[in-house]
């Protein structure tokens, strides 16, 4: 009696000292030697809390339901893992395939699509319960897989070399439109809009092109030869494109196995440019105005970051934040951008205007960092 | 206790790189976990690139994969790491692969 009383009393305070709070400034960053997240607030840059338990988190990325409060977290392992941020535990967790790279959420919120290696396919399950709805095997491994409008998806096949489009309006019934790509496609993205999707291609020079809005036309080559026959570098990290640099008319990506990005123009999807870099580029990121893009490095130069003036097309700052650098996300109106050193153990915060480091955080081996705006923009 | 030691005379051991003088065991442990991992998983069950535990390597000559760590293999995303490696870090590496690599120790 005396023990329930307590404990009435003790939840009460714990009710008291939880104010209500919106979820609009939070975010998760991977600690991947962990399997843990920590939820982070981008405007007191602090560490709220750890979440443990999900498993092996190397490569792992985060996709957020619309709610902005639940984030489903794809581990390397084929869990799929539902957290709640606000309440900073693991709603549900599945196993759901060997070997998993990533997944993506529908329009509408309701479904949750995971991309695997083995044995390699899409899965679709309801976001609320983490059911299984439908499967659909490809016999490849599955890379840049995007959400569509009108509940489709988008992604490549690396073994197959083919670019399918899965509609899941009858989430039990997929219906599936395939088109032939090029050789490895490594990773892919879609336009803000939703119009193009991309894949990056690693057996040859060049970018599939799908106008999701003019299937019938098929996939189109752009930037083919941009390597000119050179022998390219050695590639010891795939670059991501997921992250999408978009800044007004033009396109900015990673080249393979150069120091380069590509720089296209979204009109005519031609060459517009490239722009000399300090090493082989992993991810190239716009800040949300699409003034800067900023670009981190593939192992060995991955302790360094460049960024690029999108007016001039310039490298305007060389910064050397920390060891292996591995993932940058800007906050949601850009004017921070969160920088994980794996091999510091931190995250370090920047200021986009004057470069200036405003706030080091500690965190285990930080991979990925995943800021809830994401819960409204397509493609992530 | 023999098993243990031997380990840490592993760990500790430091392995002489043509180019840079000695990098130490945990380093190379590191690497491979870290940086092979972003292909291969850091568990090395694979990924993009195939797994590289014990089981899927058994059969093969640690002098054959430390040929395809120092030169790649054409015409895959398995990339040459001559520049990066020593001929010695490359043997130790396929050796370690094949007893079933060591897990990196938590700082
Ligand atoms: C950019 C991706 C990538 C990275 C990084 C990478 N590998 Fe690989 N590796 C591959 C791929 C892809 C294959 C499979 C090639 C094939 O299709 O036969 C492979 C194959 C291998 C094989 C042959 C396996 C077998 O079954 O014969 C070995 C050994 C290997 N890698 C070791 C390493 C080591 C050690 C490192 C780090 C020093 C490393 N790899 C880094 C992509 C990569």
């Amino acid at each position: 009696m005396r023990f329930g009383w307590l404990l009435a009393s003790l939840m009460l305070t714990a009710c008291a000292q939880t104010p209500l709070r919106g979820t609009g400034d939070l975010g998760i960053v991977i600690e991947r030697a962990n399997g843990r997240v920590a939820v982070v607030d981008t405007t007191a840059k602090s560490v709220l809390g750890r979440i443990d338990g999900l498993g092996d988190l190397s490569h792992a990325s985060v996709v957020y339901g619309r709610d902005g409060r639940h984030a489903y977290v794809f581990g390397r392992d084929g869990g799929l893992t539902k957290v709640d941020i606000l309440e900073q535990r693991i709603d549900k967790r599945v196993m759901q395939a060997g070997n998993s790279i990533g997944g993506s959420i529908s329009q509408d919120g309701r479904l949750v699509v995971a991309q695997n290696y083995t044995p390699g396919g899409i899965k679709v399950f309801d976001a609320v319960t983490l059911e299984l709805l439908a499967e659909v095997p490809t016999q490849s491994k599955v890379v840049g897989l995007v959400d569509l409008p009108g509940q489709k998806f988008a992604y490549a096949l690396f073994d197959k070399g083919e670019i399918w489009v899965t509609d899941l309006s009858d989430p039990r019934q997929p219906r599936t439109e395939k088109y032939p790509a090029g050789l490895q496609p490594y990773d892919g993205l879609v336009t803000p809009d939703g119009r193009y999707y991309m894949a990056g291609l690693f057996g040859e020079d060049g970018i599939a092109l799908l106008d999701t809005w003019r299937p019938e036309l098929g996939v189109k080559k752009i930037l083919q030869h941009y390597g000119k026959g050179e022998e390219k570098l050695p590639v010891f990290k795939m670059p991501h494109l997921r992250g999408w640099a978009v800044a007004g008319n033009q396109a900015y990506l990673p080249a393979i196995g150069r120091h380069e990005v590509l720089v296209v123009d979204k009109g005519n999807w031609q060459e517009a440019g490239r722009i000399a870099v300090k090493s082989q580029p992993v991810f190239v990121m716009a800040r949300p105005d699409g003034r800067q893009v900023w670009v981190n490095f593939a192992h060995p130069d991955n302790s360094w970051v460049q960024v690029i003036d999108t007016l001039t097309g310039k490298v305007i700052k060389t910064l050397q934040p920390g060891k292996a650098i591995l993932h940058m996300e800007f906050s949601p109106r850009g004017e921070h951008v969160w920088l994980s050193a794996r091999d510091d153990h931190s995250v370090h915060i920047y200021d986009t205007q004057t470069f200036e480091r405003v706030a080091t955080l500690p965190a285990q081996s930080p991979s990925g960092i995943f800021f809830t705006s994401r819960a409204a923009r397509m493609g992530f | 206790m023999r098993a243990a030691l031997v380990l840490l005379s592993l760990l500790f051991s430091p392995l002489v790189s043509a180019s840079e003088g000695a990098v130490s065991a945990s380093d190379t442990i590191r690497l491979v976990r870290q940086d092979c991992g972003s292909c291969h998983g850091m568990s090395l069950q694979g990924g993009l690139g195939t797994p590289l535990t014990r089981e899927a390597l058994a059969g093969q000559s640690a002098e054959a994969l430390a040929v395809i760590i120092l030169h790649g293999k054409h015409g895959t995303a398995m990339p040459p790491w001559k520049s990066l490696l020593s001929a010695t870090q490359a043997q130790w590496i396929a050796e370690r692969l094949l007893e079933g690599f060591p897990e990196e120790k938590q700082p």
